[in-house]
């Protein structure tokens, strides 16, 4: 069974054919949705084709399925409409696989419920390395805010924090949008906001 | 009570109706918690609604028919009982394409069949097909393309090369040298003539003046079961619509729209096709086309039957379905009058008395039949003059047949 994997990000990819490997799929082949890879695709003859549901080219692949003269067989989503907790989870996922006709759905499912478990580990490491961007981006504008206010209103570095906060309470914000803005004040006066 | 309703979304500037009934308070009026479900293809959005992930959705014309249809994927009845706007649509092409059109861009714009057939004439002159970029098969958008290139005899299945890609990934794919042009919703036409990429070649309201655009698609077992949901649902639209609509209101809609978590966008290329602006070619004036895009006014929102046959007449035209009176029929029933009439029964909305009309066949604002209050009817004239009667689609079909 010839699997390709369509998809953006090298990382996840790597994760779901590392997966694949293990349970004993040999032929597997990644490709990143760009350029050409329609035409790729389509001399591959690929028995399952799997792809990131967030991917903004999911029409261009199916657009793809539906004129193609170059596949033998058709190739439809999912392989078991029936199985409706499958496809939920598959979406959940985000995992979206197309199958030719006539592939046994028992051949198929072992394959996307790994491609959904490894999708949904994925998501979910993306997912708190993002909370840590921001949770560390956020205290950077923060601190920057504090200075600006400990340089310009002579204030030490706890009243500052506390005067941004009950600026933010008042206006019913985050802290972190009332030190962006007054970042951005700081910088339109010219008070040289550090 | 308040009630959980997620619908699905695509970046776009006719989102609008949606983002003002959740940012502007009309939805929670209704007593409708509303969750905007941003996807980046319409196939993921066509998924999320066919299984059952969000309520609604955003969603382009024809495909809800195509959907009904069996056409795109897994077969779903699909239900449209309300418009979420009409028109909205730009082509546009490299400057070095357009180069072989008239130069006078509002010119080129006032004249689409003139355009057509300029375009026609290059075609013999360049290097090779080109290749133009629609969002979807069964986008309003492709229907539209095909139907101005037949106009001049070009051949949309053999004489150019439409190649499939999502409408946020057109100014890339354009600035890599993949596409010559493309047509898509707004603000991504601007977005490309803004980069410095591409002129404004036609504008989709001088294709059709009143195109038929994005609907509300629901499952329709799912519309059947909630219909006091539904009907509170669309009487927020309305009033969201009405408030999109208002000039007034533009400057503040496309500062909202402009958001990540909606377009994405800056606000000032959202804001051309709000108030009909349109910058045609980089740094030039806008040239004024003030119904570029509708969203309340002249019962835009009202799903005529008789539209929803037009896209099944276009479907037809494509040899994208084979014709038979059971499909047509199913095929106009994804537009649901009755539900809207019923939704907004005790509103001030001008409510049309009847659910088919001739497509095409006003030059002027005309006052038609209303259950209740003045209804006006915009100019909805085709390029061509040519005018659909949705009980005559054969001949409507061999009309053009007979004309390439």
């Amino acid at each position: 069974m010839r699997i390709v994997i369509i998809d953006d990000s090298g990382l996840r990819a790597t994760v779901l054919e590392e997966g694949l490997r293990e349970a004993g799929y040999d032929d597997i082949h990644i490709i990143p949705p760009r350029g050409a890879f329609v035409a790729r695709l389509e001399r591959m003859a690929p028995d399952v084709v799997l792809m990131d549901l967030g991917s903004p080219s999911r029409d261009t692949l199916e657009e793809m399925l539906t004129v193609s003269r170059a596949l033998a067989r058709p190739i439809a989503m999912f392989v078991d409409q029936s199985d409706e907790a499958m496809i939920g989870a598959a979406i959940d996922a985000g995992v979206s696989a197309y199958v030719v006709d006539g592939l046994r759905k028992e051949r198929v499912k072992p394959v996307l419920e790994l491609a959904v478990r490894r999708f949904s580990a994925f998501a979910k490491i993306q997912g708190e390395l993002d909370e840590a961007r921001t949770a560390l981006s956020d205290r950077k504008i923060i601190d920057r805010a504090k200075s600006i206010l400990m340089n310009q209103r002579s204030l030490t570095e706890q009243d500052a924090y506390a005067l941004l906060r009950s600026a933010a309470m008042n206006q019913g914000k985050k802290i972190v949008e009332v030190s962006q803005a007054l970042i951005t004040a700081s910088d339109l006066l010219g008070g040289g906001g550090l | 009570m308040t009630t959980d309703l997620k619908i699905a979304f695509l970046p776009l500037t006719d989102a609008a109706v949606l983002v003002a009934a959740r940012e502007q308070g009309f939805a929670a009026e209704e007593g409708i918690a509303l969750e905007l479900v941003r996807s980046t293809s319409w196939a993921t959005l066509r998924d999320r609604l066919v299984y059952g992930q969000v309520h609604a959705a955003q969603m382009l014309a024809p495909l809800a028919v195509a959907v009904t249809l069996g056409l795109s994927q897994q077969p779903a009845a699909l239900a449209a009982p309300y418009k979420l706007n009409v028109n909205g649509n730009m082509l546009v092409m490299t400057s070095d394409f357009a180069a072989a059109l008239e130069p006078d861009v509002a010119r080129r714009i006032a004249d689409p069949l003139g355009t057509a057939h300029d375009f026609a004439a290059a075609i013999g002159l360049w290097r090779r097909k080109p290749v133009i970029g629609v969002v979807h098969r069964f986008s309003s958008h492709s229907l539209m393309l095909r139907y101005w290139l037949a106009s001049a005899g070009v051949d949309p299945d053999k004489d150019v090369v439409l190649r499939v890609l999502p409408p946020s990934l057109t100014v890339e794919a354009m600035r890599a040298g993949e596409i010559d042009g493309f047509i898509a919703g707004e603000p991504w036409g601007s977005a490309a003539v803004e980069a410095g990429l591409a002129e404004t070649v036609a504008i989709g309201e001088r294709i059709w003046r009143r195109g038929v655009e994005k609907v509300l698609a629901f499952r329709e077992a799912w519309l059947e079961e909630n219909p006091a949901i539904v009907d509170r649902l669309l009487r927020a639209l309305a009033q969201a619509a009405a408030w999109c609509d208002d000039g007034g209101n533009h400057a503040a809609l496309a500062e909202l729209l402009a958001q990540p978590r909606y377009v994405d966008q800056p606000a000032d290329l959202i804001s051309r096709a709000l108030s009909g602006q349109m910058v045609a070619r980089a740094g030039e004036t806008p040239v004024a086309n003030p119904d570029f895009m509708l969203f309340s006014r002249e019962a835009t929102p009202f799903p005529w039957r008789s539209q929803a046959l037009w896209i099944y007449s276009q479907l037809l035209r494509w040899n994208m379905v084979e014709h038979d009176a059971a499909t047509a029929a199913k095929a106009g029933a994804v537009f649901r009058p009755d539900v809207y009439r019923r939704a907004l029964a005790n509103s001030d909305v001008a409510m049309p008395g009847a659910s088919m009309k001739l497509e095409g066949a006003v030059d002027l604002l005309l006052a038609v039949g209303s259950r209740r209050g003045e209804l006006t009817l915009g100019p909805d004239r085709f390029f061509d003059g040519q005018v659909f009667d949705p009980e005559r689609i054969e001949d409507y079909l061999a009309g053009f047949v007979a004309g390439r």
